[in-house]
């Protein structure tokens, strides 16, 4: 067992009492802190896109309507919750949690802070650092399709079903993108670095964070700035890609086909009543804030950031506190993207969602891969990058473009069809 | 610890794999799959195989089962299934057959040993030496030592995804089926 907590200082001297009372209040803290932190999205949500329709928002319960989350999840417990007569009951009451479980440990990978000493022990703010780390995200999100498509099987009715099947089609054509964003991140871990050591290229999202967070000097020269060492700019179109799988993954706006009320009633939760509703309800926004949070970890260097001028840098705040801000700083930018998509985009059709998928994202990751794996060995290899790149990407661009000639044409297909 | 686990997770399998076999629905059938998968993956972490566990996870659990339950779904044979006849002669007592002969199998492998002279059921140690964790170890070899096979494996699985949407795709002159569902996705409609 002790593989999984290998990169961890927490678990290097054996393990005792405290070691474990340790692990489990970092899971309580998790745990609490994702509950709140849906809470807050919610609010955070409603109040942005009223303000964008200029909406006053929710704003009866608490000051500025921030307890409006609370009220509803009180409302949602205390509700009566019926089951169809048609609904096959085991798994109907399963799916929820195979739903939200994911969705929660999910978050376990995602380092939230630095190094820190609780109790004489030293640990990393963030819950497992797994030598797998990333894989662990692609196999939580892939368990948690269970529990949309069982939701949608089990109800016994029409609706839900439609809504699971295009689910599990959904997800599971996003999730290939996903990866192929995920390598392209990869692909910058490993290789020559600063000291001109080669190393194998790591999946921990530990060692991503490290990899970015290299210091530097804002007064310096830009390719000195700490912020060029983001995995962004290396992988600025894996980033893309990312954002947008993860949104779809998540069954977000406007990717939200999955539960389109005008087609489907609520999709697969329409069935779903009270405190069942309400474990979707949190498990669909929590698996947004953990993608985001995933994102902020592989691309924009996870709690990396300046440290407060005038403290020692080791001190308690700057070693607590700081690296903690920047984090939820850079999910709340993230956040508040993801709410902005929501309020500007309508909902893709069908149709459009997998050609999205299946003709645009998976072939631009795959030729962006080869792009950057050319640049990666020319670099480690010493080659002109001058002629290197705008090479490979016109090569990528010609491949592209072969394999769009190619694709049957939408006029081609409804025509097939009939 | 590891035996704690071992125990555990084996009657969790095991149970799974019963679950398999005997539930009457097909989904139900599939979800066990699902349990008995997980729990072999928490085997392969206990023997410090992360990668194998994450990739278990990730293609059985999360694509291959999925896709299992979609075609349950989309076909609607989801009901109960009349099991006292058999659909296929022979099928069962061919079963029996074979499930005996892999038992024999693992049971003569388990107890001999390689051309290195490497007992099998020992494999070799998962970490130390020069390579690091399991997931470096795992990569430099199959990028190094076995990358033709690894190859190969790849080349056969686009030919088989190429010849599937070849005789899954209509021709444009044949007559279309009679229905096609609503909500199927594109590639089951359009190909």
């Amino acid at each position: 067992m002790s593989a999984l907590g290998a990169g961890d200082p927490l678990f290097s001297n054996g393990i005792d009492t405290t070691v474990v009372l340790i692990v489990i209040g970092k899971t309580l803290v998790i745990f609490v802190m994702l509950l709140l932190a849906v809470m807050m999205y919610i609010w955070f949500l409603r109040k942005v896109i009223a303000d964008m329709q200029n909406r006053v928002g929710p704003e009866r319960a608490g000051p500025y309507g921030l307890l409006q989350s609370l009220a509803d999840a009180v409302k949602l417990f205390f509700k009566e919750q019926s089951m169809p007569e048609s609904a096959d009951r085991w798994v109907f009451r399963l799916a929820p949690y195979m739903s939200a479980l994911p969705a929660f440990l999910a978050f376990a990978i995602v380092p939230i802070g630095g190094a820190v000493t609780i109790a004489g022990h030293r640990t990393f703010l963030q819950l497992a650092d797994f030598p797998i780390g990333i894989l662990f995200l692609l196999a939580m999100s892939g368990l948690g399709l269970y529990g949309v498509m069982l939701a949608g099987w089990s109800s016994g009715s029409k609706y839900p079903l439609l809504g699971s099947v295009r689910a599990s089609a959904q997800l599971l054509s996003y999730e290939a993108a996903l990866g192929l964003s995920i390598v392209g991140v990869l692909l910058q871990t490993g290789g020559a670095t600063s000291g001109g050591q080669a190393h194998p290229g790591t999946l921990s999202t530990r060692d991503i964070v490290s990899l970015q967070a290299w210091t530097g000097h804002w007064s310096g020269s830009p390719g000195n700035w700490p912020i060029v060492h983001w995995f962004v700019f290396p992988a600025i179109i894996s980033f893309a890609i990312f954002l947008i799988a993860a949104v779809a993954e998540t069954n977000h706006p406007p990717f939200d086909l999955v539960e389109a009320e005008q087609e489907l009633v609520g999709g697969f939760h329409t069935e779903y009543t009270g405190i069942r509703f309400a474990i979707f309800y949190l498990a669909e926004f929590m698996n947004l804030i953990t993608m985001s949070a995933i994102a902020v970890t592989l691309f924009l260097g996870g709690p990396a950031g300046p440290a407060l001028p005038g403290l020692p840098r080791l001190g308690w705040f700057n070693a607590w506190i700081m690296p903690v801000f920047w984090f939820f700083l850079k999910l709340i930018v993230l956040l508040f993207c993801t709410v902005w998509v929501r309020a500007t985009l309508p909902r893709l059709r069908y149709d459009q969602l997998m050609d999205l998928g299946w003709k645009y994202l998976i072939e631009i990751a795959f030729l962006w891969l080869m792009v950057s794996g050319t640049v990666r060995v020319a670099r480690d290899q010493g080659w002109n990058l001058w002629i290197v790149t705008p090479l490979a990407t016109l090569g990528a661009v010609l491949v592209y473009g072969v394999i769009y000639l190619a694709m049957p044409k939408r006029d081609e297909l409804v025509e097939e069809i009939r | 610890m590891e035996t704690v686990l071992f125990f555990v997770f084996g009657t969790f399998a095991l149970g799974g794999a019963l679950g398999v076999v005997l539930a009457r629905n097909p989904v139900h059938s599939a979800l066990f799959l699902v349990q008995t998968l997980v729990s072999i993956a928490v085997y392969f972490i206990v023997e410090e195989a992360e990668l194998l566990a994450a990739v278990q996870v990730i293609v059985y659990a999360g694509a291959i089962v999925v896709l299992f339950l979609f075609v349950i779904m989309l076909i609607g044979v989801d009901r109960q299934e009349d099991l006292a006849q058999d659909p296929i002669p022979f099928q069962r007592p061919l079963a029996v057959a074979l499930g005996v002969a892999a038992f024999v199998e693992i049971l003569v492998l388990a107890g001999s040993t390689w051309a290195t002279g490497e007992h099998t059921a020992r494999g070799v140690p998962v970490r130390g030496g020069s390579f690091g964790n399991n997931v470096d170890r795992v990569a430099r070899v199959l990028f190094t030592d076995f990358l033709w096979p690894f190859e190969l494996t790849a080349l056969l699985l686009v030919i088989a995804v190429v010849g599937g949407v070849a005789l899954a795709r209509r021709s444009r002159h044949r007559p279309p089926p009679t229905s096609v569902p609503a909500d199927a996705p594109e590639e089951m409609t359009a190909r």
